[in-house]
């Protein structure tokens, strides 16, 4: 019985560390459908791709430390969930029970409708694009995301041919304002790097792009990051709720009781967002499964931890704090041909997020700001003479 | 393989061969050393990798960089001028020795 996690990822990891942190004594049991011990997935598009890291630098633990904390790692994955007699039942058709079940079954990629193009969100599939952009001359990357970015600079890093088809008028255009969306336009074309803006993807053939303006790329390697979709069959099949993921209270919890959702294939109450939101995030698969944790042994509290993120383009490093929902007013503290500035969001007078490139301090200082919910004027964020740290 | 020797805060001691290029952080997250949680993976990104370098190693240090330097205003137990973070620390032939104190709490 105990806890059985659904899911070995990020969140599903830390779930299960949390637990034995936080005093849990049963059984845990963590099922994950990929054959590696759980890793991290942010290398994959970053020092992976360029050869820099390995397997077991991604590894978040070795084997031994599941041994030591007597978690239970199983290879398979989960059919279906009997709420019932609670138990999980895996592919082979053999049952798990549990008293506390957590999905963290993350996300997966979305596909286009075409052949040949590669995809990034396993270690399995970093391998094979690892190993085709050494043989690659001309790499194509649908999507101008951060990770069709993060992919973009490292194969530009490899001296390759690149080019980003990205659909909207800018660059990472749902999570950024413009002004940081055409800096890193700027940084990737300084680069070499074909940024095509408002394209439209017509098609793909044997080593070619083709774009509806009637345009073409070569390509040998396609690659595309154009979103995910969160895995919630399993909870949707169980009769959960599911909205753009599975619905949880501010505690991670479904509503039953017993179980709990977490990471990528969640979405719950935020107050930062002042409404339901699924984040995808490191930090957001940490913080939750901690909090889930805590939950489970009677210490749960309200989900509020400030939502951050980062993305490494070349030797530009992007930090987020916060989340810019519904923002009506930006200011910068910086200036952005100094290769470091922040942008500061605002949403009817209060600071709802910050993006910092190469400014590390700013973004620091603006996790404890946001989390504090305290007051700082346009006027003072974007004056560097005032000392963000003192702000209270 | 330089050893790399951890201290906990209650003197339990372990020396770990660490490949050169591999992190501090990662010799003692892939042994098993306890007192390192690396939460954001060794991105300089939540201070959890704090350690305390023994003085005589830090002259065979990089300086610390600007973003370590942010973060390590952040370490769940007190900043000290011998502070790093473990995973900004790459091993290197001349740091065979070295000695670090894992502190008594990192979140
Ligand atoms: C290439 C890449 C780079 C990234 N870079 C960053 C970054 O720089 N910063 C940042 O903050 N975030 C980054 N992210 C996002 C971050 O990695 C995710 O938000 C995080 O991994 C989410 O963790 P999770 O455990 O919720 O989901 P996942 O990591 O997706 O783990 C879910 C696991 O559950 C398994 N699973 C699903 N269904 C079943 C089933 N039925 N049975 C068994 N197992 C199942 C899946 O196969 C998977 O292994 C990146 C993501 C990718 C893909
Ligand atoms: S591991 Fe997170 S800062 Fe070092």
């Amino acid at each position: 019985m105990g806890v059985v996690i659904i899911g070995g990822g990020q969140a599903g990891f830390q779930t299960a560390a949390s637990l034995r942190l936080e005093g849990f004594e049963e059984r845990i049991t963590l099922i994950g459908d990929e054959p590696h011990v759980p890793y991290q997935r942010p290398p994959l598009s970053k020092g992976f791709l360029l050869g820099k890291q390995e397997q077991r630098h991604a590894e978040l633990r070795p084997a031994a430390f599941y041994e030591t904390q007597r978690i239970t790692l199983v290879t398979a994955r989960v059919a279906a969930i009997d709420r019932t007699s609670r138990r999980v039942k895996l592919d082979s058709g053999e049952h798990i029970e549990y008293d506390t079940l957590v999905l963290a079954t993350g996300a997966r990629n979305r596909m286009l409708p075409y052949e040949g193009v590669c995809y990034l969100r396993t270690l399995g599939e970093a391998t094979e694009i690892r190993q085709r952009l050494a043989a690659a001359q001309d790499v194509v990357v649908i999507g101008g995301g951060f990770i069709g970015l993060e992919v973009a600079a490292a194969a530009r890093t490899l001296s390759k041919q690149v080019t980003v088809i990205e659909g909207q008028p800018r660059l990472m255009a749902r999570v950024v304002a413009p002004v940081v969306s055409e800096y890193f336009r700027g940084q990737h074309e300084n680069k070499g790097v074909d940024v095509l803006l408002n394209a439209t993807l017509y098609g793909i053939r044997e080593r070619e792009v083709l774009l509806r303006e009637r345009t073409s790329r070569p390509a040998d390697l396609v690659i595309a990051g154009i979103g995910v979709e969160p895995n919630v069959e399993l909870a949707r099949d169980a009769g959960l709720p599911v909205g753009n993921g599975i619905t949880v209270d501010e505690y991670l919890r479904t509503p039953d009781e017993r179980i709990f959702a977490i990471g990528d294939c969640a979405e719950c109450p935020n107050p930062f967002a002042q409404m339901c939101v699924r984040l995808e995030s490191v930090q957001n698969a940490v913080d939750q499964a901690t909090s889930a944790a805590k939950a489970i042994v009677g210490r749960g509290a309200p989900y509020a931890a400030v939502p951050w993120f980062w993305t490494d383009q070349y030797d530009i490093h992007l930090q987020m704090a916060g989340l810019p929902v519904g923002f009506d007013q930006i200011v910068t503290r910086g200036e952005p041909e100094s290769r470091k500035f922040s942008v500061f969001y605002f949403r009817i007078g209060k600071l709802c997020a910050v993006d910092s490139i190469n400014r590390p301090a700013d973004h620091l200082a603006a996790r404890k700001l946001i989390g504090a919910h305290t007051a700082l004027s346009p006027d003072q964020a974007s004056d560097e003479s005032f000392d963000l740290k003192t702000a209270s | 393989m330089p050893k790399i020797t951890y201290i906990s805060h209650t003197g339990t001691t372990r020396t770990i061969d660490v490949p050169v290029g591999d992190t501090v952080m990662e010799g003692a997250v892939q042994n098993g050393v306890d007192g390192i949680v690396a939460e954001c993976g060794g991105n300089c990104q939540c201070a959890t990798c704090h350690v305390y370098v023994e003085e005589k190693f830090l002259p065979l240090l990089d300086p610390i960089g600007e973003d370590q330097d942010a973060m390590l205003d952040t370490t769940a137990s007190p900043r000290k001028s011998n502070s790093r973070l473990s995973c900004q620390i790459h091993v290197k032939a001349e740091l065979d020795g070295l000695v670090v104190h894992t502190p008594p709490t990192q979140q």
